[in-house]
């Protein structure tokens, strides 16, 4: 049972890796590649996200502050210290994102439910805030340009595969932590918090701890994609960008660990279809996006998976097949 | 000998309805009670006081002669206290092994280890097997919580509250909601179990068959007073429990 | 620091805690009686703020209606949304989760159907006629504008009091808690009363977006620091704690006043510090609670 469910995931991965890997070399522009780029990193935002709503149960509305952070390292790094300081950048946002999620963590996780989503709103708006108006030090509102990744990564098609790997291993080492005693802890957090008391752990902790991590990768994939279109904006810290995540992990199911990258792909395709019809595609996208989640609850991969459950027939009421694979 | 459980004097009033009533007694180290009485006696609010789930208003509780009122309920369940909830208190969306090889992770310190999945923690999922097994769920190890039988999750309940190894169990309504079947294999498992585990077992039971079947002690409670405290021959004969019965019950 | 700038500012801190506050009782009142979280409360204002404009600015009607006919657009507006959507999914796992999917697809639909029909330039609407001056008290020159807002907050205020405390309807909100199901074993029609308590709220906040517009432009996007203040302002108070909210809108609105002379540029940072303060020391809110209202 355990190995047939690791056969086709092991399957799953290597085509899904092996379709992203070809993007550059069967693409027939440009564009195509900087699309694959966006979802990718994208995917692995809201991947990293879905640790904290899906598996944990806590909606934060305020991780695009350390996608922000991830981004501006580079960005202000490069432009006030220097080209050189590119590469060094990264594991400095890194741990600007770890120190800072864990002192924020420590105070929000002091609230929970909507208390708790609002205020890590409230904390990335006002990191939106600062870096907007701080226009001496961050660029304000024209954002910064000309980041330009160093050496061969200058190369686009190079820096996509750099992408794609850091992608997949981050990915990958985030799968390991779902299906892990420190996951099964938190989804029993979400569940039965008061039963997790009772058996010796701490709420609180697990939750500070899964923030911190997630928050960690947020900033990873805001520091890979400053290299991509070499420019960032203070629209990375907006609310937006935070809500963006959340979209993209309801559209592909927050209870499946891999919901949160299809729906990414979703998202961005979407928003490119519509985006180049017209003008005001917000509109169509709300409208959209909110029939979806009125009509199909479970997300994408979740409907799929459920679609699959009632028709194999079993003996036993619904099935361990596939629920074992859902994190 | 020290008793395992000692109340004195334990009170708890809310607003003006008193739902625990200068209440007191005395478990022995693996005794078998039970605590018996109408439907809003305050026999759950007991447990909660017990638990540190509730603070009292007077009185004390005695663990082998340690104060515990006012411990939290995590530092109480350390100190060798297990419960199990009159609406099981499970995660339903885990299977049954892993209900149980959660609270064994716990209890070996692993909830930690954030790279190798579950199942490669022997040790505890060994644990976790041998509970289920003694639960008669060893069957059902791979199913997800919620779809098990009412019965079978509030056996899963023990089975967590018994990965702690406790030395003092409290399970409340075990047999609710069960079948007369369910009930005397569950009635033969907690006393099997009992043995096993070496408990010192108090449970809350409205099912006279197991009451009288198992335990060696009854304590009656009505309007949060203790109104008896005997053996079963005892309390079959006593006028007032009989009272507070028939009185109440339709 | 003279007596004039205090009393200037303070009133005008007055002002902005009673705008503040006006929008705060309805995010709070569907909290407290629907336990619906409507994080698009703020596009509700920006609603009323822009239907105040085109009845005002482009339309010519009198201010003190298009004030009032603003508010029940809004109200209708978002009677309709909780009608035809939020409906959908009461009663859900994760229901809590859900609602603010649904209430962000709002703020996208709103926040670009306001840019598709007004454009998106800052748009104004002059103060009603006969308020537009200053009341002198010496050297202490107050706006009469300022005043209006003020008391017309009273009188929401006082209203919202009485009718909680001494009407039937009113008695059922604050009994209700957060027990839908309880609602109905008390008789009430529950799907008819989310969506009129919906409807209120939401007209409420459009009213108060279009009392403010004077004061400010109206600008797609103002929705979302509304919910932020509005946030602050229940951590302050309590959340659905009704007078803690007040309190709270007061603190906020004063602290803001003040910094802005100060810091102008940083002033929100002030009203970020008192809520992190808050939320350390006394996260249950700083003024002790006197439940009107269950949560």
């Amino acid at each position: 049972m355990v190995s047939s469910s690791k056969y086709k995931f092991g399957l799953l991965w290597s085509v899904g890796f092996v379709a992203f890997a070809l993007v550059p070399v069967l693409m027939t522009s440009r564009y195509q590649m900087n699309l694959a780029s966006h979802i990718l990193i994208w995917g692995l935002f809201a991947v990293s996200f879905n640790m904290l709503w899906g598996v944990t149960g806590m909606l934060s509305f305020g991780q695009a502050l350390y996608f922000g952070i991830g981004a501006y390292s580079i960005g202000l790094f490069v432009t006030h210290a220097g080209k050189s300081w590119y590469l060094t950048a990264i594991p400095i946002g890194l741990v600007t994102a770890a120190v800072l999620s864990f002192l924020l963590g420590l105070l929000v996780i002091r609230v929970s439910g909507v208390y708790f989503t609002m205020l890590t709103l409230a904390f990335a708006q006002l990191a939106w805030q600062v870096t907007f108006k701080w226009y001496d030090f961050t660029g304000g509102d024209d954002g910064i340009q000309g980041i330009i990744p160093p050496g061969i990564l200058s190369n686009k098609m190079i820096y996509y595969y750099f992408i794609l790997v850091i992608v997949f291993l981050s990915v990958w080492f985030l799968k390991r932590l779902a299906y892990s005693p420190f996951g099964l802890i938190l989804r029993c957090v979400q569940q039965n918090p008061n039963r997790v008391r009772f058996i010796g752990r701490s709420v609180k902790m697990n939750q500070l701890r899964i923030y911190v991590i997630s928050s960690v990768f947020a900033a990873l994939a805001g520091a890979l994609m400053a290299g991509v279109d070499n420019s960032i904006h203070t629209d990375m810290l907006f609310w937006t960008t935070s809500g963006e995540v959340i979209l993209m992990s309801v559209l592909g199911g927050i209870n499946q660990f891999f919901g949160p990258f299809i729906g990414a792909v979703i998202l961005i395709l979407l928003e490119d279809l519509i985006g180049a019809k017209t003008e005001f595609w917000p509109i169509f996208l709300g409208t959209i996006i909110m029939i979806f989640v009125i009509v199909f609850p479970k997300g994408v991969v979740g409907e799929i998976r459920h679609l699959k459950h009632r028709l194999r027939a079993t003996d036993e009421a619904g099935g361990r097949h596939g629920t074992h694979a859902s994190a | 000998m020290e008793p395992m459980l000692r109340l004195e004097g334990l009170k708890k009033s809310f607003g003006g309805l008193r739902v625990t009533d200068e209440v007191s007694f005395k478990i022995q180290p693996q005794e078998i009670a039970a605590i018996i009485g109408p439907n809003g006696a305050g026999k759950t609010t007991l447990f909660n006081q017990i638990t540190g789930y509730l603070a009292p208003d007077a009185g004390h509780v005695f663990l082998q002669g340690q104060e515990i009122v006012g411990l939290t309920p995590q530092t109480i369940v350390k100190l060798g206290v297990g419960r199990a909830f009159q609406i099981a208190s499970i995660f339903p969306d885990e299977t049954a092994l892993d209900n149980v090889r959660v609270a064994c992770m716990s209890k070996l310190n692993q909830t930690r280890h954030l790279w190798h999945p579950v199942e490669k923690f022997n040790r505890a999922t060994e644990q976790a097997y041998a509970i289920l097994e003694s639960l008669g769920l060893e069957g059902q190890a791979d199913r997800m919580a919620f779809e098990l039988a009412h019965g079978d999750q509030k056996l899963l309940d023990i089975g967590i509250a018994l990965v702690l190894e406790p030395k003092l169990l409290l399970l409340d309504e075990p047999t609710a909601g069960m079948s007369p079947e369910e009930r005397q294999l569950t009635r033969q498992l907690i006393k099997q179990l009992w043995h096993q585990y070496q408990l010192t077992l108090i449970f809350i039971e409205h099912d006279m068959d197991m009451v009288f079947g198992i335990a060696e002690r009854i304590m009656v409670l009505n309007h949060g007073t203790l109104i008896a405290d005997g053996t079963p021959a005892e309390i079959r004969n006593n006028k007032e429990v009989i009272k507070a019965y028939l009185g109440e019950e339709a | 620091m003279d007596v004039y700038f205090i009393v200037t500012q303070s009133i005008s801190g007055f002002t902005m805690a009673t705008l503040l506050f006006l929008v705060a009782s309805g995010l709070t009142l569907i909290f407290g009686v629907g336990n619906i979280f409507n994080f698009a409360h703020g596009s509700f204002y920006m609603l009323g703020a822009y239907f105040g404009y085109q009845l005002v600015s482009v339309w010519k009607v009198n201010f003190w209606i298009a004030l009032v006919a603003a508010g029940a657009g809004a109200g209708l507006v978002g009677a309709a949304a909780e009608f035809l959507f939020l409906r959908r999914i009461y009663g859900r796992a994760q229901e809590g989760g859900f609602q603010i999917l649904l209430t962000y697809c709002l703020i996208l639909i709103f926040d670009d159907l306001v840019k598709l029909i007004w454009g998106t330039e800052y748009k104004s609407i002059s103060k009603p006629p006969g308020f537009e001056g200053a009341l002198r008290f010496g050297d202490i020159s107050i706006p009469i504008y300022n005043f209006a807002i003020i008391v017309i907050g009273l009188v929401v205020v006082l209203a919202a009091w009485w009718i909680l405390s001494k009407t039937r309807p009113g008695r059922i909100a604050r009994a209700s808690a957060v027990d839908r199901e309880m609602l109905g074993s008390l008789g009430v029609n529950v799907p008819l009363t989310l969506t009129i308590v919906f409807g209120l709220a939401t007209a409420l906040g459009g009213m108060t977006g279009a009392l403010a517009a004077p004061l400010r432009s109206v600008t797609p996007g103002a929705g979302i620091e509304v919910i932020i203040d509005s946030l602050i302002v229940v951590v302050l108070g309590g959340m659905g704690n009704f007078w803690g909210a007040w309190l709270g809108a007061v603190l906020l609105g004063e602290v803001n006043a003040f910094a802005v002379a100060y810091v102008s540029e940083w002033s929100t940072l002030f009203s970020y510090l008192v809520m992190v303060v808050t939320l350390i020391f006394k996260p249950e809110g700083l003024f002790a609670p006197t439940r009107l209202r269950k949560v």
